[in-house]
């Protein structure tokens, strides 16, 4: 039972203890706006379990369930079956978790519950690296990032999450970034709709300014700065198929002034700036030959 | 009402689970739980059993899916076996520290390394700790009633706690074996509708579970647990002696065969316990005063019941069926030291990876307590001469 003890205005509190400028905050709002009340909510530990809650208390006016880091999918498929055998398939499950648990520990469970075709909301909040436990990189930690265990710059590329699931042939995917609200509550919206057949998927790149090393305010500038260098474009995809960029970018700006304001970037040198221009390049290309 | 019909312990496991009306199955198969899996979804598609087939990617999502699903407001039902019950070992404790009362099969097998796909009692023995009571089956009737009162049990709402019903693998699992099915009407009776008296998971009365839980309330929902566990043998002797009225066939958490005048009593679980009766006879015949008590309910442990039944005993054997690494005898020996504080029992290891507990390993034991020849370290009764040099490297 929820007693309220102060009011907000969306279902989550006011004041809830994320740092200054977190764009999984703003996301979050967003999409919990969209979903309504009518919404169950699995969450595994990382920045947003700090919308669990602690003790005896929760920031959320949802019910919901923290899970395990690697299971959210799979606590999500047993919740909707369970609601379903008891007529009501109605209720929204959403699974929110982030990077690690989704692209690295949880993507057993996650794949299992895209391949059985269970009618949940996966929203996967992209802050590139394991940022609760103190900034260790992550399966989606991108190319040269400093990260507490790349101190050199990350090695090696990002797995293509999205692409990933695209496999699965789900009813809906997409990309989206907290710098684009409009697009990412529309999003929302699709992908809510699309689990009455279905599996649904929202990847959301949302600025960490604690790990990427920007200023609070910064945070939505970076966001917009990472889909206008083509970085992060803002795609969907029905059914594995349908490829559909929801925001054109014909004039991109060099992506080394989306790396500029960012400490993480700090030691990339001309040469690996070149390296990160070209694969921005190269994988916008591939992406656009997907299109309709 | 009840049927005489043909099965093995995992045909006996299923119709538990389709009896207690599981609504939501999530399953993966492993060897030798295989079948469990195979008949839930047989019931799913032809009917006879109302629920949704959750085809998981592995053991740790099955009990994810089945707490997920259970925190709704239904009975999940999952089984599993040795690595699959170690992959599921993160989550049992979701299961047991967020009081959600799953029953849960395990069909007993050995852990790796090495690879076997036979009975031993590791795996289950590995989870002894972790907050669900585990109730060991002789045989495949014991295997459904079992599964039954542990439903009513786990759901009382004093107890609140998971429970496994662990089966020996293949001597169980897949031994024919003629069964009493009750009829559907008489467990209704005996089993009603799940009712969820913790957690929930419901949008017109939202709560949070599990969320981070601080050191000053940590300690006090452990507590809790513990107290459940407390409570559990009372609850267990109460829904088995309601089982009994209802069914007709008798359980306590320990039994006692011919222990009463008994010089030398060996402590069993499972299927080996058949083979210790049968060698009771056969040596009672021979005059020798011995017995055999088997502890049916090791979770919770039946610390009053063993007292009481081994009181007049002079010499005490327990075999484990699992090797308890590190410490002087196996489990089961250590907890039954324990309660007979200043007893001898001498600790025993045999049966791992399927090897048979045959009588030659009873007698074995028996001979060796009735000659009063313990001491405070394990004997392993089946071990072949062999045992230091096979598969011996040499660099």
């Amino acid at each position: 039972m929820l007693t309220m003890k102060s009011e907000s205005k969306g279902l989550i509190a006011n004041g809830v203890s994320l740092c200054s400028g977190c764009g999984l905050e703003l996301a979050a709002r967003i999409i919990l706006d969209v979903l309504g009340t009518n919404t169950v909510i699995v969450i595994p530990p990382g920045c947003a379990a700090l919308f669990s809650g602690y003790g005896s208390e929760t920031v959320t006016k949802l019910a919901g369930f923290q899970g395990n880091l690697e299971n959210t999918a799979a606590y999500a498929s047993g919740i909707k079956a369970g609601f379903e055998m008891q007529g009501r398939g109605d209720i929204q499950v959403l699974g929110l978790a982030g990077d690690g648990a989704t692209v690295d520990i949880g993507l057993q469970s996650l794949s299992g519950a895209l391949e059985r075709g269970d009618k949940i909301l996966y929203i996967c909040y992209d802050n590139e690296a394991y940022m609760n436990t103190g900034i260790q990189s992550s399966g989606s930690t991108p190319l040269s990032a400093w990260t507490t265990t790349t101190p050199g710059g990350k090695p090696v590329y990002r797995k293509d999450m999205l692409g990933i699931v695209a496999a699965h042939k789900i009813p809906y995917a997409a990309s989206a970034s907290v710098g684009y609200v409009d697009d990412l509550r529309r999003k929302v919206e699709k992908a809510r709709t699309a689990t009455a057949t279905g599996p649904a998927y929202l990847h959301v790149h949302v600025p960490c300014p604690t790990g990427w090393g920007i200023k609070p305010a910064q945070a939505i500038e970076v966001a917009k700065l990472a889909v206008q260098s083509r970085y992060w474009p803002l795609y969907e995809v029905v059914d594995g198929e349908e490829y559909k960029l929801t925001v054109p970018v014909s004039k991109p700006k060099p992506v080394a002034e989306y790396l500029r304001l960012q400490k993480r970037f700090a030691g990339v040198n001309a040469q690996q700036l070149d390296v990160l221009q070209s694969a921005v390049d190269h994988e916008y290309a591939s992406l656009m030959k997907k299109m309709l | 009402m009840s049927s005489r019909i043909l099965t093995d312990g995992n045909g006996a496991a299923s119709l538990g689970l389709k009896l207690a009306r599981i609504r939501v199955v999530s399953a993966y198969p492993i060897t030798p739980q295989s079948p469990i899996s195979e008949k839930l979804a047989d019931y799913v598609v032809d009917g006879t059993l109302d629920a949704k087939y959750i085809r998981v990617e592995s053991e740790h999502s099955a009990m994810s899916c089945a707490i997920g699903a259970q925190l709704t407001g239904v009975r999940a039902g999952t089984a599993t076996s040795s690595v699959g019950l170690a992959l599921m070992h993160e989550v049992l404790g979701v299961a047991a520290g967020c009081r959600i009362p799953i029953v849960m099969p395990v069909v007993n097998r050995s852990l790796v390394s090495p690879w076997s796909l036979w009975c031993d009692h590791q795996d289950s023995m590995a989870e002894r700790d972790g907050g669900w009571m585990q109730l060991y089956a002789e045989s495949a009737q014991e295997v459904l009633d079992l599964i039954l009162i542990a439903y009513r049990t786990s759901e009382d709402a004093r107890i609140q706690l998971p429970t496994m019903v662990c089966l020996d693998g293949f001597f169980l699992s897949h031994m024919s074996d003629a069964i009493f099915l009750p009829d559907q009407d008489t467990v209704d009776s005996f089993l009603p509708p799940y009712v969820s008296h913790n957690f929930h998971l419901d949008p017109d009365d939202p709560m949070f579970i599990n969320d981070l839980t601080p050191t000053s309330e940590f300690t006090e929902m452990r507590y809790q647990q513990a107290v459940a566990f407390d409570k559990a043998p009372e609850v267990l002797a109460e829904v088995m002696a309601d089982f009994q009225k209802t069914f007709g066939r008798e359980y306590s958490l320990t039994e006692a065969y011919r222990c009463d005048d008994a010089e030398a009593v060996i402590v069993t679980l499972g299927s080996m316990s058949g083979t210790g009766k049968y060698t009771v006879d056969l040596l009672r015949e021979q005059g020798k005063r011995v017995g055999i008590l088997k502890i049916t309910s090791f979770r919770p442990f039946p610390a009053e019941q063993i007292k009481s039944a081994l009181a007049n005993v002079g010499t005490v054997g327990v075999i484990d069926r699992s090797a308890g690494f590190g410490a002087q005898v196996g489990p089961v020996a250590t907890e039954v030291r324990a309660t007979l504080r200043g007893k001898p029992v001498q600790g025993f290891i045999a049966g791992l990876a399927g090897r048979d507990i045959s009588p030659a390993v009873f007698k074995k034991a028996f001979t060796r307590l009735l000659d009063n020849e313990t001491t405070e370290h394990v004997e392993w009764l089946d071990l072949k001469e062999d045992a230091l040099t096979l598969r011996e490297v040499r660099s």
